[in-house]
């Protein structure tokens, strides 16, 4: 890790791709399937970041099912300060809680529009961004 | 269920210089609190049997509290490091009054000191929070991005405009600058604040609190073993704590906190309620924290923070004076240590510059508050 100026790590910026626990769901990205973890027991959604018991029930069987990677905006922020360089020229840029309308919540990014565009409420869908290494799930705003 | 309210107290506090300390460590601030607070308390380090910290930063050493008591001459019976954030140094005092209570110690320091002014060359790795990876590829990364999620959620919801949370920033610095160990004293204006640049929109400079180096440290005794001691006892009254999520991800909601639940099982134990409060020391990370732990705190009712905050309530003189030091906004940030020595020090009476302090100061809230909003803690502590 870098230093910042205070002689701290600073920040990695990047998803842990082989945490056993979360492997299933950035694989199925790059398919550009967003999928969640559903409790074989008692049927709820487990919610994210993924896990291994169920939330709910600590049931141990689950299956990744797909999603509508349809949903509406909880909150959201706008970054006008760079706390990773790879920022810095994206300043300012918005950042997203989206709550899915099968559950869980995902802090992701509104694309394809300025910050000041994208309100709370407004209803989303997920697209996909493919990077040399992973895909992240994106949304934008549903017409 | 027993009840230990009036059983303990606080009867020593130590403060040191707050600020830029280029020249301390995070150890060397750590014995400079433990000296000012045993000399408060006019004990020796031998006296001292318990000893409790906040988890370093810098992860540096496991098990940190033993290190830091043996530096200080202490041979603890009791000893640990917490790691709830910024709530983790009410959550010590806690910890030391249930120690007490178990019969495991009886006169037990809680010290938290910090060096993020300036670079701590204390060999060692940061400690991260834990789901940082399910938020920094989307590019949310600091703490200001956190508090601006429920800022932007209380101003969809109650209508509170940024304009009202400067009321809190303001009041804030006007009682820092009646406080001459405070970073910032100059006063401010909402025109100040409203110029003040965004960090993460909704919130600007001047909704953030401050990176600084200090410490600062208590002592707990039995409420019998206080009248041996030199200062006026401070007796804790009321405890709690909840937790309601530990990320964005799984946040029931924004607007209401941790402080709920925790707030009604203080103002149980120590059956009083709000109103009983002369004043409140909130945890104040960033002033959307205070005004939702207002509202949690039944000080309002929930959304109208927004019209508290106003017409001099949270000011000295006003009905409820809030961070009378200058809080982390102002004065420095030491993960709310010092809303605890300030909340000791105004119940003592003649320890806080005459401009600040509370007239007829009986009892008082403090609040702390850490991770992604997620824990909480509360402590109303009284003048028996």
């Amino acid at each position: 890790m870098s230093k910042d100026e205070r002689g701290r790590a600073t920040r990695r910026g990047q998803p842990y791709l082989d945490e056993p626990e979360a492997k299933p769901f950035w694989a199925n990205l790059r398919e550009h399937k967003l999928t969640q973890q559903r409790c074989s027991s008692c049927k709820k959604m487990f919610g994210f970041p993924p896990q291994a018991l169920c939330p709910h029930c600590l049931g141990s069987d689950y299956e990744w099912v797909p999603l509508s990677g349809k949903g509406k905006i909880y909150s959201h922020i706008a970054y006008h300060r760079a706390w990773h360089p790879s920022y810095q020229d994206k300043i300012p840029y918005n950042v997203s809680l989206v709550d899915l309308d099968e559950g869980g919540r995902l802090v992701s990014n509104v694309v394809d529009c300025p910050p000041e565009d994208v309100k709370i409420g407004m209803a989303v869908e997920v697209t996909y961004e493919d990077l040399p290494e992973y895909t992240l799930p994106k949304f934008r705003l549903v017409k | 269920m027993s009840n230990i309210s009036g059983k303990y107290c606080i009867v020593g506090l130590g403060e040191t210089v707050v600020g830029k300390r280029p020249d301390a460590t995070t150890n060397s601030l750590h014995l400079e609190a433990i000296k000012a607070c045993l000399d408060d308390a006019g004990i020796k380090n031998s006296q001292v049997d318990g000893l409790l910290t906040n988890q370093p930063l810098n992860d540096s050493h496991r098990s940190y509290a033993v290190k830091v008591a043996h530096m200080a001459g202490i041979d603890p019976l009791f000893a640990t490091d917490l790691a709830l954030g910024g709530a983790t140094p009410i959550a010590m005092v806690q910890h030391a009054a249930m120690a007490i209570d178990a019969g495991m110690a009886s006169t037990v320091v809680c010290v938290h000191a910090r060096k993020r002014s300036t670079a701590d060359p204390t060999p060692g790795h940061p400690i991260r929070r834990g789901d940082e990876h399910w938020e920094e590829p989307w590019g949310h990364f600091a703490a200001a991005g956190g508090h601006a999620f429920a800022a932007s959620r209380h101003m969809y919801e109650f209508g509170t405009k940024s304009e009202d949370l400067a009321q809190i920033a303001i009041s804030t610095r006007k009682h820092a600058s009646f406080n001459k160990n405070a970073t910032l004293r100059k006063p401010i204006t909402v025109e100040d604040h409203q110029a003040s640049r965004m960090i993460v929109a909704p919130l600007r400079l001047l909704d953030c609190s401050l990176e600084s180096d200090g410490g600062g440290a208590v002592l707990v005794t039995s409420a019998e073993r206080a009248r041996d001691f030199p200062k006026k006892p401070v007796t804790i009254l009321g405890m709690g704590q909840h937790h309601p999520h530990f990320s964005l991800l799984d946040a029931p909601t924004l607007t209401t906190l941790g402080g709920k639940k925790s707030s009604e099982m203080a103002y149980k134990m120590a059956g009083l309620t709000s109103k009983d409060m002369n004043f409140a020391e909130l945890y104040d990370c960033f002033t959307i924290t205070s005004m939702i732990t207002l509202e949690d705190y039944g000080f309002c009712k929930k959304g109208e923070g927004k019209d508290f905050v106003k017409n001099g309530r949270i000011t000295i003189g006003g009905q409820l004076p809030l961070n009378t030091h200058g809080g982390l906004l102002s004065q420095a940030h030491l993960e709310g240590q010092l809303h605890i020595t300030e909340a000791v020090k105004q119940l003592r009476g003649n320890e806080v510059e005459p401009e600040r302090q509370v007239a007829n100061a009986k009892v008082g809230i403090v609040s702390g508050h850490g991770g992604s909003l997620a824990m909480h803690a509360t402590l109303i502590l009284g003048a028996l």
